[in-house]
């Protein structure tokens, strides 16, 4: 049950509990407190809206930074990514397989303040050996939503 | 009846003037005038059809598979789909013999007709029922006996009913479950003493499981399992809902050699082949398209029990719809007909529903609301509903 709520306030945070409870056939009280339990335990850790800030003439410049590290005893790359993701310009911080080891994703108002997150903050952390930034030129599609694709196609109204 | 209506009529043929017109359409022409119409009138699936389909198809067409296929349907989808029905239900077809690819279950439909009805042969099927089966019976000659289903039988069909309308004239059991309109699912033990009724009249059996994907909280039983029933029965089926592909138009018979062969030479005259991309795309759904349906499936209930619980709430009496994606409330309470439930709602609060009558006498009393649309619009045709019925209260 716990998963099948999820996944819809996954795909919709407000709905109300007592539509969930309608959808899934149990009580809303049920719904209601699986939900306040996901909660505390951490499994539901925020509610947000996915916003299309094209469409809001929002300046707001994105990159993803390709950083290579030098794993640390102990701690492999836990710590440098701390380092890293207790910055909050870091909007996303995860450990790749592959060419390079960490992949921020950065938020800043201007190329320029990226460039000197980058160049001021993030490089100088003691264990990074690289940075590669790629500045976000356009969203096509976020978190399985295009952004903003072709309109839908409609369906004919009365079909018997 | 003027006299152009009158000579426009003696040009067409009696057969086809046999058909009753559809009785809605007036509604149809009143809908084209309306904007901002929420519809729970549609009978197809919300979902564009899964892109890994689509894409098949496309890549199909890229590569030149642009010609007509064997007359019986692409031999890897009938091979397809002779393991989907072997695994599904245990029921072993022969691919090249007993399978015969449609353009959806509409040409099947009217393939079975035309290959087993003779003039004055008699077809039992439901009242409510699919708008079609009434028409491809008139069509080939055949004459529909309707046997009423009601909300208080969970719309199932009664084999003692059936049993009692048979005739020496009749010539098959047509039947549809899950139903539409009234998203009614027939259990097991009622379709095997249907099967019992069958056999011991020697009539065939006629099955369009269309919706047998979508079923909720119960599992789906299908016609030809049962026993000594797989010869008897033609098992019409397709693509349309349970993969969202209503418009690529492809779909099947499964039955005996002596009747894929009548229906594939009236096929092979009418239409050739089923569309060569839909079924290269049917190939693909075949082949991974199990969790598309069990999303989809897993979408519709919840809408499902979010309209029928918001029909109940807003003051309708629902039957609990355990297939296909509608809900067929009753709206006596309102002291309207169906027709006029509908044509009035439609004008006053722009919701399109579809009246019960427009699937047989029986359907009055009822509308059909088909719940596969968006949970927002869903809940705003309810409350739309809400104030209709408030202003009309009986
Ligand atoms: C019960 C039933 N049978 C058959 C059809 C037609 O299906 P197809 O698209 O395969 O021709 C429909 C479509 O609405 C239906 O509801």
């Amino acid at each position: 049950m716990l998963k099948k709520i999820l996944k819809i306030l996954e795909e919709d945070s407000r709905i109300a509990p007592e539509q969930i409870a309608t959808m899934l056939g149990i009580s809303e009280d049920e719904v209601s407190s699986i939900i306040k339990k996901a909660e505390d335990d951490g499994k539901i850790l925020k509610y947000k809206t996915l916003i299309n800030w094209d469409k809001v003439n929002d300046e707001h410049v994105w990159a993803l930074i390709e950083v290579q590290v030098s794993p640390q005893r102990d701690t492999g790359y836990d710590a440098i990514a701390e380092k890293i993701y207790r910055f909050p310009q870091a909007r996303s911080v995860y450990l790749m397989s592959g060419a390079y080891d960490l992949a921020v994703l950065v938020m800043g108002k201007s190329m320029h303040e990226i460039a000197d997150f980058v160049g001021q903050k993030l490089s100088p952390i003691e264990g990074v050996r690289a940075a590669a930034t790629h500045f976000i030129m356009k969203r096509y599609k976020e978190d399985g939503v295009i952004m903003n694709g072709p309109e839908e196609v409609k369906r004919q109204p009365v079909i018997l | 009846m003027n006299n152009d209506e009158d000579k426009n009529n003696r040009l067409i043929s009696n057969r086809t003037n046999a058909i009753a017109p559809s009785g809605i359409r007036k509604f149809f022409d009143l809908l084209g005038s309306i904007d901002g119409v929420i519809s729970l009138g549609v009978g197809e699936p919300d979902y564009s059809t899964p892109w890994h389909i689509r894409e098949a198809a496309i890549y199909s067409m890229e590569k030149g598979y642009t010609m007509y296929t064997s007359n019986s349907g692409i031999p890897e989808l009938r091979q397809r789909l002779a393991e989907e029905l072997k695994n599904r239900y245990k029921l072993e077809y022969d691919w090249q013999s007993e399978l015969l690819i449609t353009v959806g279950v509409s040409e099947a439909l009217d393939l079975t007709m035309r290959a087993v009805i003779n003039p004055g042969d008699e077809v039992i099927m439901t009242d409510p029922a699919y708008v079609a089966y009434d028409a491809s019976v008139i069509l080939s000659g055949g004459i529909p006996v309707r046997v009423p289903t009601v909300e208080e039988k969970s719309f199932e069909l009664d084999a003692a009913e059936v049993e009692t309308r048979i005739t020496k004239k009749t010539k098959a059991i047509l039947l549809g479950y899950p139903s539409n309109p009234t998203g009614a699912v027939m259990p097991r033990e009622k379709l095997v003493k249907i099967a019992e009724v069958a056999r011991k009249h020697n009539v065939l059996m006629i099955v369009d499981e269309i919706y047998s994907h979508l079923v909720y909280g119960m599992g789906h039983t299908c016609m030809a399992t049962l026993p000594d029933m797989q010869y008897n029965t033609i098992l019409l089926s397709g693509f349309s809902k349970s993969y969202a592909m209503t418009g690529w138009r492809v779909g099947y018979a499964a039955a005996s050699k002596d009747i894929i062969a009548a229906m594939t030479k009236i096929h092979q005259y009418t239409i050739m082949c089923a569309p060569t991309m839909a079924q290269v795309a049917a190939i693909e759904a075949l082949k991974s398209g199990q969790d598309d349906v069990m999303e989809m499936v897993e979408d519709y209930n919840r809408r499902r029990l979010v309209m029928v619980n918001g029909l109940r709430e807003i003051g309708l009496s629902c039957f609990e719809p355990k297939g296909a994606f509608y809900a067929f409330p009753s709206i006596k309470s309102s002291g309207m007909s169906s027709e006029e439930f509908a044509e009035k709602l439609l004008v006053e609060e722009k919701v399109a529903v579809v009246p019960g009558t427009a699937f047989g006498k029986c359907g009055e009393g009822y509308i059909r609301c088909c719940y596969a649309t968006s949970l927002k619009e869903i809940k705003e045709a309810l409350e739309r509903m809400k104030r209709f019925l408030d202003r009309h209260k009986a």
